[in-house]
């Protein structure tokens, strides 16, 4: 962790139960997801093929891409099955005073 | 008697690949052996008739796994294998090869092949189905010498290899027998709105065109004969008229089936121990009017490996995922949501004229379908709808400026 940087993506209130949310981040495009009350940042663009899962349907924990239908655990960034071979990466997330920070690898 | 495999999985295409993640994804500790007619390494099937064909998509990103990642998700790859019989009560499979393989549990993903045309000169060279990789690399190996090329289809393989080939350059005609293109899995306004994108790009369009015959000269075609007697030059026929469920083996040894082999919603089959999947299994589909119904789908060959799999494991699983299913031609991306057969109303989102609209399907004032035209977000947020049986209100439907998802 000494070598990521919290970036601050968005205020607490932008992020709705429920609903993706998409951030373009020191580069990255990334999807926050806010279930149950807690917060998931995950890679936006799909392993398989250039789509934005933040345009797709959350059922649960399960993000599904709207191209081919590749789903994903929005907590750790999982791959569930075929067509997906290669997981998205992960971000950790946390609330600083009314402001959500993603953790970015300076690489 | 001892088992060769825990469980056997014949065919590898999308069905059968997905039942093998599938098991090892649920911690499934028994042996796997996956088996599989193609010579490839198990591979994503709908690029063949897109961007594989037009040259854009390399090969090396529509295979699935490579055969270190299969064997090192313990799955045995038995590869250019074709099972010729099921011995049900002894559990075992004979291939063509000479081989026996006993099983515990045997999954039947062997999909379908294509049909052939049965008219004269409907096996002259240059005459091509469209299924595997092999079928592409054929086609694709003449296309130098092709300037006219006829499809004879005009159901979604037939358009696809239309757009890629019209892509490439080619003359293209393309023959549909019914009165427009997509008859059976779209409404009108759909058709109408196909046929307008591939004549704007050049392609002729023949509706209510019926092929008397193909015709040819040293064993190579020259040319397709319609019904009427015109003759259309060709150096390449694509033949894309449906397939057939390869099942033969169940039926013969006693599976129920009459379109296909006929599955409950744990997949199962009526023969002990042996369950099925895929573009070749016949199934109640809860979003089908309860109808039996072959889905011919990567959606429905994926989601049921993963029932097959947990049926397998003994965890409780029903099939009722949502129906759903893409097309691409030229820069156009159709997205269907849920089965549009039976319904008795459809509304019209946005405007087709600006290329991006959407068809919502109701059945007794509830959402059962939709059909998205570069229109992905009402393709995310109609399966909502589907999903939930919503009945919103027909003119909200209609209106573009309301989001779907408000009216799940």
């Amino acid at each position: 962790m000494t070598d990521s940087i919290w970036h601050e993506v968005a205020p607490v209130a932008a992020v709705t139960e429920g609903c993706p949310f998409k951030a373009l981040v020191s580069g990255v495009e990334l999807g926050l997801y806010k279930i149950d009350g807690e917060l998931f940042a995950i890679d936006d663009i799909c392993t398989h093929a250039h789509a934005l899962l933040t345009e797709g349907y959350l059922d649960g924990y399960i993000i599904e891409c709207p191209l081919h239908g590749g789903c994903f655990d929005v907590r750790n960034g999982r791959g569930q099955g075929l067509p997906i071979t290669a997981d998205v990466r992960s971000y950790p997330v946390k609330i600083e005073g009314d402001a959500i920070y993603v953790a970015i690898d300076r690489s | 008697m001892s088992v060769d495999y825990d469980v056997l999985i014949v065919g590898a295409g999308h069905g059968g690949a997905s039942t093998a993640v599938a098991l090892r994804q649920q911690r499934f500790e028994g042996t796997i052996g996956l088996l599989g007619e193609e010579p490839e390494l198990p591979y994503d099937r709908p690029p063949l008739s897109k961007d594989y064909l037009n040259g854009d998509k390399p090969w090396e990103s529509m295979v699935f796994h490579s055969a270190k990642g299969w064997a090192d998700r313990q799955v045995d790859l038995m590869l250019g294998c074709q099972v010729l019989e099921v011995d049900a009560s002894a559990h075992r499979v004979h291939t063509k090869e000479g081989r026996s393989i006993n099983y515990g549990k045997l999954v039947w993903a062997a999909g379908g092949m294509p049909r052939r045309l049965a008219c004269d000169g409907h096996d002259l060279a240059g005459v091509h189905t469209l299924r595997a990789r092999a079928d592409a690399d054929r086609m694709i190996a003449e296309l130098p010498s092709v300037h006219e090329a006829v499809v004879v289809g005009g159901g979604y393989i037939g358009l696809e290899a239309a757009a890629a080939l019209r892509t490439l350059g080619k003359k293209v005609t393309l023959l549909e027998a019914l009165d427009r293109v997509l008859a059976r899995v779209t409404a009108e306004p759909v058709s109408r709105f196909y046929e307008a994108q591939h004549r704007s790009h050049g392609v002729d369009i023949r509706l209510d065109a019926k092929v008397d015959r193909i015709i040819g000269k040293n064993e190579r075609v020259t040319g397709v004969r319609l019904a009427d007697g015109e003759e259309i030059p060709a150096q390449m026929v694509i033949v894309g008229i449906g397939i057939s469920p390869v099942v033969a083996p169940l039926i013969t040894a006693g599976a129920a089936g009459s379109n296909g082999v006929r599955v409950d919603a744990q997949c199962r089959t009526s023969l002990p121990d042996i369950l099925a999947l895929g573009d070749c299994a016949e199934h109640r589909n809860s979003h089908g009017d309860d109808d039996w119904i072959r889905i011919e789908s990567v959606q429905n060959a994926t989601d049921q490996g993963t029932i097959a799999a947990q049926a397998i494991m003994g965890e409780p699983c029903t099939y009722d995922a949502v129906p759903w299913f893409w097309s691409d031609q030229y820069d156009l991306k159709l997205q269907t949501v849920g089965l549009s057969h039976g319904h008795d109303q459809y509304i019209v989102r946005g405007f087709p004229e600006t290329g991006s609209f959407a068809i919502v399907y109701l059945r007794s004032g509830v959402v059962i379908a939709l059909d998205c035209v570069n229109a992905i977000r009402d393709y995310a947020q109609g399966r909502m709808l589907v999903r939930r049986r919503a009945r919103p209100d027909p003119a909200l439907l209609a209106d573009p400026a309301v989001e779907l998802r408000a009216l799940a």
